[in-house]
């Protein structure tokens, strides 16, 4: 009895020294070490599940938890996200009043760009999500914006993620103001905050793959690739403002608004430790 | 009769005050301690530490069991102690400081004392 205790003990030990090192690579612009970062989420995840390969972080959970993979695995049988992905395209396709379409607005008209976003614009000196850029074409060319969680944003973003699938991550933190936001961002995801005096990183690095009741957090690693996403629990497909949104306030917070400075430079953190990764998008999850 | 209406509204006034039904006797206090450790909107801690209480249900593995309270806690403030505020051992534990941050009142941190030490 007392052997199990312990050795519950020292698991639980362990794994919050693991998190303090996850985190050691820099907390001011002097030291911060993006590629390092990256390097050490990476290697983090691969002492914790040695099993996983490093590309199945795109799976979230389920690159770690064998018994609910099966059964998302039946669900991406019929994906629950394909009438989004015909929606999403005929938005995308649409024309504005004035003749242009989102195509106008994008590289490549728009396919296969998924991987270069949220992505830091150096005259504005903010981070552009694929979602705000969307909306700023539509308000460019005289449309009105969508609204930012759910509907056709989600659905001309998942289109967009699904012309871009297999494409690896590649986002950019050209000079220090990006570094200064990328910073930021992760200052975000490892403060602990909440009257229940939570970070993203206790549960996400932490606690990644252990029971809070009956659900288990994803591995960090990987967050961004395949959003948006249909989630069993919202009905619907939504984006990862959304899903930041309901974390922020599981933790007892106030939460932000979609789409605030700082939730876009967490997505700009995020996002950069999936470089390397391929786009999934969109994809499901419970 | 009047002595009856008076004690009717001294236990209403501790209620309303407290929020929860604290009576006096042990039993009372380990039934407020369990439904504390397991409600949801309470204390939560059925979330991240199981108990071998057959109530249980959906217990998490973030903490460890509760078990052997008192041979490892012959000091039973220590363990009010690690319950009122988890930080103060260890700055980084993912256990939320229930007394510090008023999640719990501190009557019922002493119920959840005592229902966790009988494991
Ligand atoms: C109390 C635990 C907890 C905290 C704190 C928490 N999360 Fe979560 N999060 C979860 C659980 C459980 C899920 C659902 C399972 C999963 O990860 O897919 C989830 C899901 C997510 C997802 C979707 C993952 C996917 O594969 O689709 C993202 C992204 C995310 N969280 C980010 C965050 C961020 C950013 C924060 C901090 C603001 C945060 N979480 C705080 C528990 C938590
Ligand atoms: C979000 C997760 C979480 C919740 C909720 C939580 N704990 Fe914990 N608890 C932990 C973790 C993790 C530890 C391991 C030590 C540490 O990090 O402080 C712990 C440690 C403990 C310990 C010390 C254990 C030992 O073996 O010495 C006790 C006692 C305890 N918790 C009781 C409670 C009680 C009672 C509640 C509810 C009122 C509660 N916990 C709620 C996560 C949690």
């Amino acid at each position: 009895m007392k052997i199990i205790k312990t050795t519950l003990l020292a698991m639980s030990v362990a794994a919050l020294s693991q998190t303090a090192m996850a985190a050691k690579t820099g907390a001011t612009l002097s030291t911060v070490d993006p590629e390092a970062d990256r390097i050490a989420l990476q290697e983090y995840m691969k002492d914790r599940f040695p099993d996983t390969p490093v590309s199945e972080y795109v799976n979230g959970i389920y690159a770690v938890d064998a018994a609910s993979r099966a059964q998302w695995e039946e669900i991406e049988e019929f994906p629950p996200y394909e009438l989004d992905l015909e929606e999403g395209e005929e938005l995308f396709n649409e024309q504005f009043a004035n003749g242009k379409s989102l195509a106008d607005c994008f590289d490549n008209g728009g396919e296969g760009i998924r991987q270069n976003y949220p992505m830091w614009n150096d005259e504005r000196k903010t981070v552009v999500t694929l979602e705000m850029a969307i909306n700023e074409c539509r308000l460019q060319n005289g449309e009105k914006p969508y609204g930012w969680k759910k509907g056709p944003i989600a659905k001309v973003s998942a289109y967009m993620a699904y012309t871009s699938r297999g494409n690896e991550f590649v986002i950019d933190i050209p000079n220090d103001d990006a570094k200064a936001a990328y910073l930021d961002g992760k200052k975000f995801f490892y403060t602990k905050r909440g009257q229940l005096n939570l970070s993203c990183a206790d549960c996400h690095l932490t606690g990644t793959n252990r029971l809070v009741r009956a659900d288990r957090p994803s591995p960090a690693l990987g967050h961004s690739t395949h959003f948006p996403v249909v989630r069993s629990k919202w009905g619907n497909i939504g984006t990862i403002h959304r899903r930041y949104e309901g974390c922020h306030r599981d933790s007892r917070s106030e939460f932000l608004k979609v789409q605030s400075e700082t939730y876009r430079n967490l997505e700009y953190f995020q996002t950069y430790m999936s470089n390397g990764l391929v786009v999934n998008g969109p994809g499901s999850r419970k | 009769m009047r002595k009856l209406i008076s004690t009717l509204a001294i236990t209403g006034l501790t209620l309303g005050v407290a929020g929860t039904a604290v009576a006096g006797s042990h039993g009372d206090m380990i039934k407020e301690g369990q439904d504390v450790y397991h409600g949801k909107s309470r204390g939560n801690c059925i979330a991240c530490h199981e108990i071998s209480d057959p109530i249980a249900n959906q217990a998490g593995n973030v903490g460890p069991m509760m078990i052997a309270m008192k041979a490892r806690y012959p000091n039973k403030a220590e363990l009010r102690a690690q319950i009122w505020d988890a930080t103060a051992k260890n700055p980084l534990s993912i256990m939320p400081p229930m007394g510090k941050h008023n999640i719990l009142t501190e009557d019922e941190i002493d119920a959840v004392v005592e229902y966790i030490y009988q494991y």
